[in-house]
């Protein structure tokens, strides 16, 4: 197993001059379902390995922050052999509008499934426009 | 597996990452091959296996899952874990992002080969299901002596 990640390592050398870059941390960026009906917005975000404890849901003037830490335990030692996840923080952010009541925000955490509930201040709420006929 | 990354060089993770990158970049050229059983990436679940000497782990991030619709199932050393996530929006909605996973996914991981399929755990916590599969004695190194 060395011998073929020593080789790798040569073919990639040789074939980039790049040198390997010194990144952050990385954040992952929790994937949402996003829909609106009648009586406002509901936000729906993935957040697995992420209790309430360890979950910062803010609203900032008029941008819904959603930030998680993911909590996974592992025994001492143990050694990556396979990893589609990297990190253990998520963040994202969206600008709300103004016709969002933002004081009467209401979020639910289950399993990992973060949902938002944002309803639309009561007097813009939709009306239907009656169009006349001359 | 997930130290800070801001230390690159006492991450056991940043040497594993930079491996990955590699590799990633040369997924599809001539003349590497790619694990038969190996998904594209951002395949549903996210999964990380790690392994000690005595045991190996394996962890599906797969938030909003019904535990009872996990199939988890080993043979010899291939893991298979099925299930299904339903994606609930309302009838009359207008969907703005669609972007969570929808359905049924069904993952085959390729463990080393001494793991024991008599010792086998898992547990569903916050999204992530964590399974445990204990790693039989006989692997163990010995050390050789020199006469």
């Amino acid at each position: 197993m060395a011998n073929t990640t020593d080789e790798r390592k040569d073919v990639a050398s040789r074939e980039s001059n790049e040198v390997s870059k010194q990144e952050p941390e990385t954040v992952l960026r929790p994937p949402v379902d996003i829909f609106e009906d009648a009586h406002g917005i509901t936000l729906v975000a993935d957040l697995p390995g992420v209790g309430k404890d360890r979950l910062n849901l803010q609203v900032d003037k008029d941008a819904l922050i959603i930030e998680g830490d993911a909590r996974i335990e592992m025994p001492d030692g143990m050694e990556a052999i396979y990893a589609d996840v990297r990190s253990t923080r998520y963040r994202r952010s969206f600008t709300l509008s103004g016709e969002l009541s933002t004081e009467e925000i209401n979020a639910n955490l289950k399993d990992g499934v973060l949902t938002v509930n944002i309803p639309k201040r009561a007097e813009v709420r939709p009306r239907k426009i009656d169009v006349h006929v001359e | 597996m997930f130290v800070n990354l801001t230390n690159p060089g006492n991450s056991l993770f940043e040497g594993f990452r930079r491996a990955q990158d590699e590799m990633d970049e040369m997924f599809g050229r001539w003349p590497w091959p790619a694990g038969i059983r190996s998904v594209a990436r951002g395949t549903y679940p996210p999964i990380n296996v790690g392994s000690t000497p005595e045991q190996v782990d394996v962890y599906l991030f797969a938030a909003g899952v019904d535990p009872k619709s996990f199939d988890i199932s080993l043979q010899q050393n291939l893991l298979t874990v099925a299930g299904e996530r339903r994606a609930s929006l309302a009838n009359d909605a207008n969907v703005y992002r669609k972007e969570r996973f929808d359905g049924g996914f069904r993952r085959v991981i390729n463990l080393p080969e001494d793991v024991d399929p008599d010792r086998v755990t898992a547990r569903y916590t916050d999204g992530v299901l964590q399974i445990h599969i204990q790693r039989r004695e006989a692997a163990r190194p010995r050390q050789i002596e020199i006469k």
